[in-house]
């Protein structure tokens, strides 16, 4: 059944391709329908493709496909070929799953939209680019998957793109993500010319008997790093992420939270030989980046007031964990924490997609509050993926962070505290924004609330529109109010009614629940027979991984320790905001807000120094360049008016020429017959 | 067996001279119509450029490329000034293959998708002079009617630019015209002097044959290279290579769209496909010695390129500057004198001829609803003209160079041999992809995304004839980038070819290749059947 490999990208393909021929033709809900089915048949290929493995010997789960050559030229030859091996297909696994969920949420979601069906058609395409990315034998082929769910991100993110701004953030993720894939090409060509192949399994066989120098090794790794910093959303490539979430929520769940920006990690862990090859400086590096990253993002996260923002911020957080156990060799885990994390981040978006629905567009922390009666499975659903992501036993989340955390220790006693601190942010940041959707007084009916809410953001964010001051923003709030009521004027409303969403949109979070509470059977730390995933991921780890030298109490005291900075999150977040006995102005600070003034700074110097160069450019090609060419062209013309006095058709004029010029030839040749 | 293969399709029927002859007849067919008839007129070019480029297919299909020994095939040899051994010679090979190809599909396009403002005849009997012109170009292995073809192109595109161009059309046309003359008059001196140093080294009678004076590289080191500057200064301009390129945004922006159409997709590739031709395998030791300059200059050009094209704000000079970009890649792997790269630089002309060439009838599209192309003018198109945005963004991203499109792989073939060749080159040029995306997808969010005001919502979607105008190149940007492989199998052979004279005439020259071809890294090859 593992020869079906093939089918699990065709299904999404086909959608596609389907899709984009039947164009506007087909209503709404069709396209949606046909898109999910592709993505569940899709599923259900790489079930077949599973069950398939799992029925081989461990040793016998490393299959290669080759469909055709695709870019065969002298030395340099590539397929398009698959790898089907315990790493590829578990990728799969949790694409396709919480794909066809999202496929279906979507459903609901985009009910109404005029673009229903392009929307599906790139989130098809998407599916397809990024199976292809895990399933690719070789670095091009991943690459192709790569650059190819890049470009979906960029169509999707920039998917209202009648707003400026969607337009902004999908071009900046394009580009920034261009950055990356600079090192990812860079990496390539190293690889190609001391391995002379592109193939995963051809370069670890090489790397097996062959001595490569480790500097080769180490440029490589870092050159990959490059790359899987811009997909993965690293500081400082970071940028792009979260403006990203200006595309429709379903696809900051699916994209930017549960797959694509996986990819980076993916690819790390995929080429393992090569990193264990790696000077121990480089991956060190990697684990830095990965733990500064995850503190510096969950700090931002603290203070931001858009639902989905708090949740960017946290994804690029979480990365940054993932990242870490890539450094620290320690791939079952950073797989582990993937897989986690894609259940509960992806149903902690799709809630915040149902609230957004709910309350008619806004995104706003500050309008929301008691909303938990309202949208009950929605907010059961939520307070899960919460619990999950704080890291509170026995929510899937606890188990791979402790896993991340226990190898942090094993490298570096220093990553583990940064490690820690980071866990204790994120309990805080989750627990109020939890508190701040679903518990406390509503916020969203009265005007006055309302503007008591834009106070404190005032100072913080003077960038959001409505916060200009305490009068102005009552005035909006009301005004804010009135426009939903004009619309839902059906609804013979005076106020946003907040709703439960369709039952499209409830049982994908539903389901994502489930899997929040019980993802962390699959690696249980109790016993090596309990450590399901490490086995099964071994065939295409290599026995490569970092083994814990740690006493079972000094694990045990981890594990309580990180239980303690839980606790402490969450309790600080719980009376700050449900009590309300801590001043929120001592977390909520502006500096926090606005990112640590990051990407304000790096936009200024594009905006300003950056552009200035590049005018400074196109002014040197007119002005010198150019200037020089037709500068040619006047002084050409220039002398021809200079000499064209002689030619002034007056017979003495010429005679007079004639005779300076026979005098000149005379005197030239008495001058040399005389010597 | 090889031999009878190649003589008996050239002894059938004579397919490249009817290259030539087919378009130049039907310019002359054309230019003679009665003037009555105008309606006539549009419709016998479309045949003669129909046939043409049914001609230049069925040579594709002919083209043997699995067991062939010849360097050239079809090869066709008719004496014209013998006493200067100047001929009628013509054959074709790999590398000029599909830049024939391109030639012959892209003509009937351009005469399809868009209609001259006034006086049809003259317009395309331009065009299919233009075309025969180019023909002859790539077909042609005597030095001069190599170089009569070079030089007869610069008449139809001057009449073109200047009498059915825009805005600064005349100044525009002048500036083309005599810079690229100024640039190939040299060469002609060029062009006669190697013919009568090989003479005298090899004694015998003059003759301007180019496989003959190439295969016996009689001529002293000192006065090739100084000779292949002389053809490398006509071919920098006509590619054009930075800082020889100024006159390319002015004809691009003021020639009319089937002008721009053909000027980018064809007559830059005169240059680069000439610095092969008339570079590498003319000149080999001389390349070789010069090479560090062309690929310096090839790497100024893509960054360069890409960095003024983002501060234009007129969307077709944008797409000019684009080109500057593009064309330095390929110079750059031309230099880089392994197959990879070579391959890539060939393939990546087709590419660019597709991509540019469809860029180009987009922005003419856009011009002709609107009759504006300044970016700031535009704005929210995909709002009132989805399909065209569909298409537009296909195109951007195969030339921003998007894998699983055309532009990908030339690209990558062409920094991958770089990168074997002369790293740091190739690591400074692969920011240019960084770049690409940048101005392109800056163009694409201030034409096409953001609210629509005003004319740009009223605008009118594409039209059925320019969608299938569009269709037929948008097939080949996604089929060239899934499975290029017998495009690249048919041009390989002859590049390798190309390789091996450079290495038997440059001393201590071996193709670079990767340190697994050289022997030093083995690969375990039971172990890889088995697995892990």
């Amino acid at each position: 059944m593992v020869d079906l490999v093939w089918l699990i990208p065709t299904f999404p393909l086909l959608g596609f391709l389907t899709l984009i021929c039947l164009g506007k033709s087909v209503r709404e809900p069709i396209a949606g329908w046909l898109a999910t089915t592709a993505m569940a048949g899709s599923f259900l290929s790489v079930l077949l493709v599973f069950i398939g493995m799992l029925l081989e010997k461990n040793e016998n789960r490393q299959k290669v496909f080759t469909l055709f050559d695709w870019i065969p030229a002298g030395d340099f030859k590539v397929d398009i070929g698959f790898l089907a091996d315990p790493l590829s297909i578990t990728m799969c696994l949790f694409i396709t799953g919480v794909g066809t969920l999202i496929h279906l949420y979507s459903i609901g979601y985009m009910h109404g939209d005029s673009d229903f069906n392009r929307f599906f058609t790139y989130l098809n395409l998407f599916a397809f680019s990024m199976l292809v990315l895990v399933l690719g034998d070789n670095l091009l082929l991943t690459f192709l998957g790569w650059e190819g769910v890049g470009a979906c991100s960029y169509l999707l993110i920039s998917f209202w793109f009648r707003d400026r701004a969607n337009a902004t953030a999908g071009k900046k993720a394009f580009i920034t993500n261009r950055v990356g894939d600079w090192g990812f090409m860079v990496a390539m060509f190293l690889i190609f010319f001391n391995f002379g192949s592109l193939q995963y399994l051809e370069i670890f066989n090489i790397l097996e008997s062959n001595q490569i120098a480790k500097t080769t090794t180490t440029f490589i790794v870092l050159m990959l790093f490059v790359g899987a910093m811009g997909k993965s959303a690293q500081f400082p490539l970071y940028l792009w992420l979260p403006d990203a979430m200006a595309g429709p929520t379903p696809v900051s769940a699916l994209i930017h939270a549960a797959t694509m920006v996986t990819s980076g990690v993916y690819l790390l862990i995929r080429v393992n030989p090569i990193m264990v090859e790696a000077s121990t400086w480089s991956t060190g590096l990697i684990a830095w980046v990965g733990v500064g990253t995850a503190l510096f993002a969950a700090s931002i996260a603290v203070a931001q007031t858009d639902i989905k923002k708090v949740l960017a911020y946290s994804t690029v957080s979480q990365l940054g964990y993932m990242v870490l156990a890539v450094g620290c060799g320690a791939y079952t885990a950073a797989i582990f924490h993937m897989i986690t994390h894609a259940f509960f981040k992806a149903l902690l978006f799709l809630g915040a997609g149902s609230v957004i629905h709910g309350m008619d567009g806004e995104q706003d922390l500050r309008r929301y509050g008691g909303l938990r009666s309202l949208m009950p499975i929605t907010a059961g659903t939520f307070i899960i993926g919460w619990l999950a992501i704080a890291g509170v036993p026995p929510f899937s989340g606890f188990w791979s962070k402790d896993e991340i955390l226990a190898f942090a220790w094993n490298k570096s006693p220093l990553l583990w505290i940064v490690g820690i601190v980071t866990a204790l942010l994120t309990a805080f940041y989750m627990t109020r924004q939890v508190v701040l959707t679903f518990f406390g007084k509503p916020r969203y009916l009265d005007a006055g609330d309302a503007g008591d809410a834009g106070d404190a953001g005032d100072a913080v964010d003077a960038g959001d529109a409505g916060d200009a001051g305490d009068a102005g923003d009552a005035v909006d709030a009301v005004d804010a109010v009135d426009a939903v009521d004009a619309v839902d004027a059906v609804d013979a409303g005076d106020e946003i009614k907040p709703h439960e969403s369709p039952w499209t949109m409830t049982l994908p979070l539903v389901a994502l629940a489930v899997l929040s509470v019980v993802g962390g059977l699959i690696q249980l730390p109790f016993s090596s027979s309990t450590k399901w995933l490490e086995h099964w991921l071994e065939p295409a780890t290599f026995h490569n991984e970092t083994h814990l030298h740690l006493s079972s109490s000094t694990l045990w005291v981890l594990a309580l320790l990180a239980l303690v900075s839980v606790v402490a999150g969450i309790g600080i977040g719980l009376t700050t905001y449900l009590k309300e006995k801590i001043d929120k102005q001592i977390f909520e600070k502006p500096i926090l807000h606005n990112a640590w003034n990051f990407d304000s700074t790096v936009s200024r110097f594009m905006g300003g120094p950056g552009s200035k160069a590049f005018a400074a450019v196109a002014r040197f090609d007119k002005q010198v360049i150019d200037g020089a060419v037709d500068g040619t062209g006047q002084i050409v013309k220039k002398t021809a008016s200079i000499l064209r006095r002689t030619q002034n058709g007056l017979v003495r004029t010429y005679a007079l020429g004639i005779g300076i010029g026979a005098i000149g030839l005379l005197i030239w040749f008495l001058t040399r017959t005389t010597i | 067996m090889n031999l009878i293969v190649a003589a008996s399709s050239s002894a059938t029927f004579p397919v490249l001279p009817s290259l030539l002859i087919v378009p130049t007849a039907g310019a002359l067919v054309v230019a003679f119509l009665p003037r009555a008839r105008k309606d006539l007129t549009k419709l016998v070019a479309l045949i003669f450029s129909t046939i043409t480029c049914a001609l230049s297919l069925w040579l594709l299909s002919d083209f043997e490329y699995e067991n062939h020994s010849d360097m050239f095939q079809f090869v066709s040899r008719q004496s014209w000034i013998s006493d200067f051994g100047i001929s009628w010679s013509f054959g074709v090979d790999g590398i000029s293959l599909f830049l024939i190809v391109l030639t012959g599909i892209l003509f009937p396009i351009a005469f399809l998708a868009v209609d001259p403002e006034h006086n049809d005849r003259s317009y395309f009997a331009w065009m299919l002079l233009l075309e025969a012109g180019v023909m002859g170009v790539f077909c042609s292995l005597d030095l001069i009617l190599f170089f009569l073809c070079f030089e007869v192109v610069l008449v139809p595109m001057y009449f073109l630019i200047s009498r059915w161009g825009h805005g600064n059309r005349s100044y525009a046309a002048t500036k083309f015209f005599l810079f690229t003359m100024a640039g190939s008059a040299l060469m002609l001196v060029g062009i006669i002097t190697v013919a009568f140093l090989h003479a005298d080294n090899v004694g015998g009678s003059v003759t301007f044959d180019l496989v003959e004076i190439a295969e016996s590289q009689s001529i002293t080191q000192g006065a090739a290279r100084w000779i292949f500057l002389t053809f490398a200064l006509a071919f920098a301009v006509k590619i054009p290579i930075f800082p020889l390129h100024t006159w390319l945004p002015d004809a691009h922006t003021e020639a009319p769209t089937a002008g721009s159409v053909i000027l980018a997709g064809v007559l830059l590739k005169l240059g680069t496909y000439g610095l092969i031709r008339f570079g590498l395998y003319l000149f080999p030791e001389a390349s070789h010695f010069f090479a560090p300059v062309f690929l310096t200059l090839g790497v100024v050009g893509i960054i360069y390129g890409a960095v003024v094209a983002a501060m234009q704000k007129d969307l077709k000079r944008l797409v000019a500057y684009s080109s500057i970009a593009h064309l330095g890649f390929i110079v750059l792997g031309t230099f880089a004198l392994n197959t990879e790269a070579i391959v890539g630089s060939v393939l990546q002309m087709v590419n660019h001829g597709i991509s540019t060439g469809a860029l180009f009838l987009l922005v003419g599209m856009i011009y002709e609803r609107r009759h504006t192309r300044q970016i700031d003018e535009l704005g929210g198109l995909q709002h009132s003209a989805p399909l065209m945005a569909g298409f537009f963004t296909v195109v951007m991203l195969s030339s921003i160079g998007l894998p699983g499109l055309n532009g990908f792989v030339g690209e990558f073939l062409i920094l991958l041999g770089t990168f074997t060749a002369h790293r740091w080159w190739a690591v400074v040029a692969t920011l240019g992809v960084v770049l690409a995306a940048l101005y392109l997808l800056w163009a694409y969010q201030r034409v096409f995304h953001g609210p629509a005001e005003k004319e740009n919502a009223e605008m009118t979607d594409l039209k059925t004839r320019e969608t299938l105008v569009l269709l037929p190149l948008l097939a080949l940007i996604v089929f060239l980038g899934v499975y290029p492989k017998p495009v690249i199998n048919r041009m390989e052979n002859s590049v390798k070819t190309l390789v091996v004279h450079i290495e038997k005439h440059v001393s201590g020259f071996e193709e670079p290749v990767n340190r697994h071809s050289l022997g030093e890294i083995k690969i375990d090859t039971q172990k890889s059947e088995e697995g892990h």
